[in-house]
């Protein structure tokens, strides 16, 4: 397993040309404002990358599939079936026939070639304005290992989304989560990761202690996580392609858990428990010096730094209930932004630094929020018997989170929702799953 | 009176009503229903007063909390009185105090929380005249219920500290 994470992490190296074309790059009419709340589907088609050599045809078809899969998943794009196709694409740098295409009201068409050679993938593509009669930006290629070929199809939707869009892509990215297996009273918990889609799992500890909350650093390449190994919770960092791990500096007799990355990918900030008071505190991992950002005897937990690494959003139960607050980095006066009826917990900021996504709990529920860094505009955009733990899509526009169903057979499960509340659906993943945490889109 | 607060209240009546039917760790249950013949007592089995077992069953490994409490009510302080008793006849017993969360709760916060109830416990058994270095505490947060169904009943039982004796010399 190791072998393999280790080339995927090579295959990563992506290269990015740009294929040369008659068509300048131009922003048509092919638009999705995202911020509606109420879309249409986009009709597109992508008909099967054109394979360079026979060897080629089955990654051909499966490169089409992935960008098709990871286009329609947002909701925003409806795939039109190759059998309604007038004509065929077998020649990627043949002029498109563009009246076929609009006859059957495909709006953005997307072609791509793709050629294998020494276990090297190459791909190139096109997106086309249909109704435009024009190319939507320029064609662009990527190459890397066999291997990776999701990853380049993953690439190559982000394109098209951006390009649509106008805002950044969020395929090719990972989620780290807790794999859970078991019955509720033995439940069995190992970090696992995964593609955002579920595609590619793989395992990075066994299940033989407790492990919670894994978070990406910010730029994906380790994870922190707070494990049970030593008898109490502690907090771990983790170099995903190495494998290896070790254990952060602790005082005897607390315990740590909680953590985060600071944009800086230096600094930790996370909560210490000492005699039965829970603070926060943030450490930097290379020295191991320790401040204290938070001295109060209530539960001040969940840390979260905002993008640019001045402030950080968290947790505190200091007015008599879970509300949510923001103080400076370093520590300091800190805000209340929660005042609705209920609990909040578990905030996270957004990456583009204007929402902060929470947990609600009211009544017996269990809802995933988003509301303005000031508290203001609060959104609920789930509602369950127990929803926990959002994390942000790179882009800022999905959220994904863990939902545990009800009684003696409760299971844990992943699932996705916009940031207008639509579009909610279930992430696979091979057993139960919590605590999910989005990396940023993969370089 | 906020709805938070309405709802906490009532959550508390059903919490209250709830453990005063729970009477399985209270004392005398268990004592001379065990095995072995009358009158005989079995070196650690549990009518012999200083095993693990007359601990954990007759004198109750745990003690239970209100609903996002972790002050302990007059059951737990009882319950606890019998522990530090315990504990100051068997010296040679080391514990480790686990805090428990019902599943009604962030995991972060229940992990804080627990850690609040096995220092109640705690503090309590060193009120007790428990020496500090004989007592660790450890939170579980949400993560170890011992009920699973989704209600109050089971919910009662999880929210727990429970003092786990290993036998270990005070150093």
């Amino acid at each position: 397993m190791k072998r393999y994470m280790l080339s995927l992490l090579i295959g990563a190296s992506l290269f990015f040309t740009n294929v040369s074309s008659q068509v300048a790059a131009q922003n048509g009419p092919l638009r999705i404002e995202i911020t509606d709340g109420v879309i249409e589907p986009l009709p597109f088609a992508v008909p099967d990358f054109v394979p360079a050599s026979g060897e080629a045809a089955q990654v051909g078809r499966d490169i089409a599939r992935v960008i098709a899969s990871d286009l329609t998943g947002t909701g925003l794009f409806r795939e039109l079936p190759s059998s309604a196709y007038i004509s065929q694409v077998r020649d990627f740098a043949a002029p498109v026939q563009y009246a076929d295409w609009k006859a059957i009201n495909a709006q953005a068409l997307i072609t791509g070639s793709v050629s294998v050679s020494g276990g090297q993938v190459t791909v190139q593509f096109r997106v086309y304005d249909v109704f435009s009669d024009a190319e939507l930006g320029n064609g662009l290629q990527f190459s890397g290992s066999a291997s990776g070929w999701r990853r380049m199809a993953h690439k190559v939707a982000d394109a098209v989304y951006a390009r649509i869009t106008g805002e950044g892509g969020y395929f090719d990215s990972r989620v780290v989560f807790v794999s859970e297996s078991g019955p509720k009273d033995n439940r069995l918990k190992r970090l696992a990761i995964m593609d955002y889609d579920g595609a590619n799992v793989q395992y990075l500890t066994d299940s033989a202690s407790i492990v919670l909350a894994p978070r990406f650093s910010p730029s994906g390449d380790r994870v922190l996580y707070t494990s049970y190994e030593s008898g109490s919770p502690r907090i771990y960092v983790l170099d995903i392609g190495q494998v290896q791990r070790r254990v952060l500096q602790q005082q005897e007799g607390t315990m740590s858990f909680a953590p985060r990355f600071a944009p800086n990918g230096k600094t930790v900030v996370f909560s210490i428990e000492k005699g039965g008071n829970t603070d926060i505190y943030a450490m930097d991992i290379a020295s191991g010096q320790t401040s204290q950002l938070t001295n109060a005897p209530s539960i001040e937990t969940a840390p979260s730094f905002s993008p640019d690494g001045s402030q950080i959003v968290f947790e505190s139960d200091r007015s008599g209930g879970q509300q949510i607050y923001i103080m400076p980095a370093g520590g300091g006066e800190a805000r209340r932004i929660s005042f609705g009826q209920g609990r909040y917990g578990t905030p996270v900021w957004s990456p583009r630094g204007d929402m902060i996504a929470f947990t609600k709990q009211n009544q017996g529920r269990f809802y995933i929020g988003v509301m303005r860094t000031d508290g203001s505009e609060e959104r609920l955009l789930t509602a369950s018997f127990l929803d926990e733990g959002p994390t942000w899509a790179p882009n800022g526009r999905v959220i994904m989170f863990a939902r545990e169903t009800q009684g003696a057979q409760g299971r844990s499960s992943l699932y996705s929702v916009d940031i207008t509340g639509r579009n909610l659906k279930p992430v696979p993943t091979p057993d139960g799953a919590s605590d999910p945490d989005w990396s940023p889109l993969q370089n | 009176m906020s709805t938070l607060t309405k709802f906490l209240m009532i959550g508390a009546l059903i919490a209250v009503s709830a453990c005063t039917n729970a009477g399985r760790f209270g004392k005398g249950d268990g004592y001379g229903s065990g095995s072995g013949a009358s009158g005989a007592i079995v070196p650690g089995s549990a009518n012999d007063p200083s095993s693990t077992a007359y601990f954990n069953q007759t004198i109750g490994d745990r003690v239970h909390f209100l609903i996002d409490q972790s002050s302990l009510t007059p059951e737990a302080q009882q319950i606890l009185n019998g522990q530090a008793d315990w504990l100051s006849r068997n010296g040679d017993y080391v514990a480790v105090i686990e805090g428990h969360a019902d599943e009604q709760g962030t995991r972060e916060y229940n992990l804080a929380l627990g850690a609040r109830r096995a220092n109640a416990a705690r503090e309590y058994l060193i009120s007790r005249g428990v020496a500090p270095n004989r007592l660790k505490t450890v939170s579980y947060g949400k993560e170890r219920p011992i009920e699973i169904c989704s209600n109050e009943a089971c919910y009662a039982k999880n929210r727990r500290a429970v003092t786990v004796l290993a036998a270990g010399l005070t150093s």
